[in-house]
């Protein structure tokens, strides 16, 4: 079920992007490099440019300057002005308000992301998000928490070379964010690549990533491990 | 009594907005596609030029439509030499003139609901390598079928009881260019009454149906949130 890994992957960013924010027009700017297996957060207050950043990685928005990598491949390169299509780049976007297909059901929705069909993946998906007697149950139907996990299967079926989850906690109350933390996990580990993570959230940030880049007004200020960026908070005006 | 000139004229209106949905159906899409999603230059320009039929008086562009079709004219000239057609006062003139006036009730109620559905419907689709016709095909169709039934529908009403446009570019001329609209002027011109009542009465019920289908489907709009 696990996508086919012919190398040790990582993701190259360096990008430069104007920006509007609520202080003004600002650029996003970031230089970072992701390693295999990496839970990477991108944390910061809203408007900081972390979803942008995210978006950026999946192809959906265009950086104006700089180059982004993945292995060998150059997803984005003003320079070369190669810019891949986010159809090329093979990766699993998780939107907050998760964006499930009404029309179809939970196993369409997972189904439906499969570059090849496969049925016995599916079912592997639905067992392992716990959504087998979900499956015939359209989106509207599903709480917050079973849609989260729904859209985790959906992009997993995709077999992608990146997971990118924009803040795919933050419609839920506590309890459940701590519940579906731990389905982020194993997303992640089933993947065995890089993802990234969009969050606001400390407790979310130490409990999941494994490194962390701190993002204000779209510069970062700081990055590494979750100890080492959050040991001086008010530094960081956190 | 109901006559065969009655039932021509009835089935002949059924026929050319029927004719005008579907053609308009087929071109309507890409056009409402380009005008929801896309971004170019002329945009402005295009949805006003859609947009024109809901305010132009239909007299106007079926005038426009009557100089084009001349063979004193290029188009029209090209149709006579190369199809040995002229369209003025044929059934075929007068369904290109419909099919234009009937724009925008096709393109808006489709432009709305393509603008209507979430980004990241479209978004999700295409990280999950989906192409755009694969998305519109697959994600966007399904999940607009009320505003599809919408544009539809008022296509065809609007179709049945068009009048300005058609005596302009078609006349009235039984079983070719006779629509029900024209009917109704034209019994009412020879103190008809009875005849105009039978055909006012159809309309009325046909558009009456046709409206409360479009209210009762957009009542139970999906809500995606």
């Amino acid at each position: 079920m696990a996508r086919k890994k012919s190398s040790f992957d990582m993701l190259k960013i360096d990008i430069k992007r104007a920006m509007l924010t609520s202080e003004g027009k600002t650029n996003l700017e970031v230089t970072a490099e992701i390693q295999d297996n990496e839970l990477l957060c991108l944390f910061g207050h809203s408007g900081a440019g972390k979803t942008t950043l995210l978006r950026i990685l999946a192809g959906l928005t265009k950086p104006d300057k700089g180059r982004i990598m993945f292995n060998d491949t150059v997803w984005f390169d003003s320079e070369k002005k190669i810019n891949i299509s986010p159809q090329q780049r093979n990766v699993g976007y998780m939107f907050q308000d998760y964006a499930l297909f009404p029309n179809m059901t939970v196993e369409k929705n997972i189904s439906f992301a499969q570059k090849e069909k496969n049925k016995e993946d599916v079912d592997k998906l639905m067992e392992l998000f716990d959504l087998e007697v979900l499956k015939n149950q359209h989106p509207a139907k599903l709480s917050g928490g079973q849609k989260q996990r729904v859209a985790l299967a959906r992009a997993l079926a995709s077999k992608p070379n990146v997971l990118l989850l924009d803040e795919p906690l933050s419609a839920l109350d506590f309890d459940m964010r701590l519940a579906l933390q731990h389905e982020i996990r194993k997303a992640h580990e089933l993947l065995n690549t890089v993802t990234c993570l969009v969050s606001h959230d400390l407790q979310e940030v130490f409990h999941l990533a494994s490194s962390v880049i701190l993002i204000k007004n779209g510069t970062v200020i700081n990055q590494g491990k979750p100890a080492d960026v959050f040991s001086n908070k008010q530094e960081y005006g956190i | 009594m109901i006559n065969q000139d009655f039932t021509n004229t009835l089935l002949l209106t059924g026929r050319l907005a029927g004719w005008t949905t579907a053609i308009l159906f087929v071109i309507g899409f890409p056009i409402a596609y380009l005008l929801a999603y896309k971004r170019f230059w002329f945009k402005p320009v295009l949805e006003a030029l859609i947009s024109m039929p809901l305010v132009l008086p239909p007299t106007v562009l079926g005038f426009y439509m009557l100089v084009a079709y001349s063979p004193q004219n290029a188009f029209g000239r090209f149709l006579e030499q190369h199809f040995n057609t002229r369209l003025a006062f044929s059934f075929q003139g007068v369904l290109i003139a419909s099919v234009l006036f009937s724009l925008p009730f096709m393109i808006q109620p489709l432009q709305n609901g393509l603008t209507s559905i979430p980004k990241s419907f479209r978004e999700t689709a295409y990280t999950l390598g989906k192409s755009e016709f694969t998305t519109f095909i697959r994600v966007l169709i399904p999940n607009m079928i009320p505003s599809i039934i919408t544009a539809a529908a008022m296509t065809f009403a609007h179709c049945i009881g068009e009048f300005g446009v058609v005596i302009m570019v078609g006349g009235n001329m039984p079983g070719e260019t006779r629509v029900a609209s024209i009917a109704i002027y034209d019994e009412v011109q020879a103190m008809n009454y009875q005849a105009a009542n039978q055909y006012s009465f159809i309309l009325f019920i046909i558009s009456l149906l046709i409206l409360t289908l479009v209210y009762s489907i957009n009542g139970k709009k999906k809500i995606f949130f």
